[in-house]
């Protein structure tokens, strides 16, 4: 199973670390990681992987959106499938 | 790997769009709980719903978070009550009322729909004393909605039944005249009522159905605005494309959605509704998305034929994403619901006479329209009927929503909060109908329903 999560926001110093060090205290398995700076617009992809987080996924999804609040970012944690379901036949 | 565009495209239907699922509804039968004893029945009625549906709402808001996608409601809808009542007659009916609502309040299901009966060819037992009841039944609960069938391309139009629901249409908003009138916003008659149809107020759970299911209507009239919003300089069959493969995506989340919700709660999945189902909130209007392909103001010359298309197209970029559809699967029209029909209505462009045509070729029919209090109620029935011939003919469902402002005459408002909305009251030709309806008996079935 895997999830990707969306971060969206002001540039600055140690996004992606915060993003990571977060995952990594849920068990979960970071597997790829896109990022790009539109404007100053900080946006980054990552698919991770779920198998073995800690929690149940809504839990994580929340404190992953808790973390986006404190630093002033938007953070989206949702399950692959959705994406796959509407975008693929 | 999953494409970088598909993820942010996702994303802004979801944040900027309104991309939602509408409804997860849970149908539950009810056959299992009738008895000669209300009270006995009304325990077993409250004790079943618990039963099935005690864990719906947990387990859609866990879906909204894994798939990080909205389920504004979860409801039930239950076996048309009137089959419960014909087992206790002689015995008030709005007893069944009462405890759909403390089941809806205690399991946590915003509405239930149910408090229904089915008449198109005539009243059996129970029926007559269910639709008498309505309007009690409706002031006295807060999330029980009622239906009626009145009508169908098979079995022709109950005009005894149409007189009827023009009287209760007109107590149930007296009734509620201290709250809006929302007691009519709850009432529906139908014509042609689909069995697993999962939106209100017309929602109930048929006799064919399985003992429990579960269907889902999708929605999203503000992500296909959005993609029409750059349509400009197509012609009319790369807008109907355009819909179309915007209505694929939407239905796919729906279809995910459905069948997660069914494996969770281990009860069969039902069908997905293909709707375009709007909300008073802006962004999220099909009157809009009608404006949008090109017309100044929704009820413009040129609207049903706009609408057609748009209906259509979402069928058929609908249907490929999802193994059942069933239940209304169109777009919806209504008023009080829609920020652009709002603004249409009060600007006068938009008038019932518009409305009754755009519904001959879209889902459903005259929805929550505010019309003047002192309409007779003979009026309604024949607007009723109207809506019933169209839905007959085209042997499609038609039904009629309108709720009578108590006090109030063209131009006043109405206001019931929430998804219902609120709007205008608007105008309604007055010349009378009363000797045609007064006729009863019954439309008979027409040609369109000899097709073995």
């Amino acid at each position: 199973m895997k999830a990707v999560i969306t971060v969206v926001g002001q540039d600055k110093v140690g996004i992606l670390a915060r993003v990571a060090s977060c995952c990594a205290e849920y068990n979960v398995n970071v597997l790829e990681v896109s990022q790009s700076i539109l404007s100053e617009l900080f946006c980054m992809m990552m698919v991770c992987d779920i198998e073995k987080m800690n929690v149940p996924f809504g839990e994580f999804a929340d404190a992953m959106g808790e973390l986006g609040k404190d630093m002033g970012m938007s953070i989206h944690t949702m399950h692959e499938d959705i994406f796959n379901s509407m975008h693929r036949i | 790997m999953i494409n970088n565009n598909d993820i942010l495209e996702t994303i802004r239907m979801i944040q900027d769009e309104h991309l939602d699922v509408r409804t997860v509804t849970m149908g539950v039968s009810l056959l299992d709980c009738a008895g000669s004893d209300i009270d006995k029945a009304c325990d077993k009625v409250y004790d079943k719903i618990l039963y099935s549906a005690g864990e719906l709402v947990k387990v859609a808001e866990d879906i909204e978070k894994q798939y990080g996608i909205p389920i504004i409601n979860k409801r039930v809808a239950v076996t048309p009550i009137a089959l419960l009542s014909a087992a206790c007659q002689a015995q008030n009916p709005v007893k069944f009322a009462r405890t759909l609502d403390r089941a809806a309040k205690e399991i946590g299901v915003n509405f239930i729909g149910g408090y229904s009966a089915l008449v198109q060819k005539g009243f059996a037992a129970g029926d007559y004393a269910l639709i008498d009841s309505i309007p009690q039944a409706l002031a006295e609960t807060e999330r029980v909605c009622s239906s009626v069938n009145i009508g169908s391309t098979k079995s022709g139009i109950n005009m005894d039944a149409v007189a009827m629901m023009g009287k209760i249409i007109r107590r149930t908003a007296e009734a509620t005249a201290d709250r809006d009138c929302i007691g009519a916003a709850k009432l529906v008659a139908i014509c042609n009522a689909p069995d697993d149809n999962p939106f209100m107020a017309g929602a109930f759970h048929g006799v064919g159905e399985p003992d429990c299911v579960i269907n889902v209507g999708v929605s999203g009239p503000g992500v296909v605005r959005a993609a029409l919003a750059k349509s400009d300089g197509l012609t009319t069959d790369q807008v109907a494309e355009l819909i179309k493969r915007t209505a694929f995506k939407i239905t796919r989340m729906g279809q995910l959605v459905a069948r997660e919700a069914s494996q969770r709660l281990a009860v069969p999945f039902g069908i997905v509704d293909l709707s375009l189902a709007p909300t008073p909130a802006i962004g999220d209007s099909v009157a809009h998305i009608l404006e949008e392909i090109g017309l100044e103001t929704c009820g413009a010359c040129g609207t049903t034929a706009a609408l057609a298309m748009l209906n259509d197209a979402v069928k058929k970029g609908g249907t490929m994403a999802s193994s059942h559809v069933g239940g209304l699967s169109g777009a919806f029209i209504p008023v009080t619901e829609d920020a652009g029909m709002i603004d249409a209505a009060r600007s006068g462009c938009l008038t019932i006479e518009k409305l009754e045509a755009m519904t001959a070729v879209c889902s459903v029919g005259l929805d929550m329209i505010n019309i003047p209090g002192d309409t007779p109620a003979e009026v309604i029935s024949a607007i009723i009927a109207d809506e019933a011939a169209i839905g007959m003919i085209n042997r499609k469902t038609t039904a009629v929503r309108v709720i009578p402002a108590i006090g109030k005459k063209v131009g006043d408002e109405l206001s019931f909060g929430g998804l219902l909305g609120g709007g205008p009251v608007m105008k309604v030709n007055t010349a009378s109908p009363a000797k045609f309806i007064h006729r009863g008996g019954r439309i008979p079935a027409p040609l369109q329903a000899l097709n073995n």
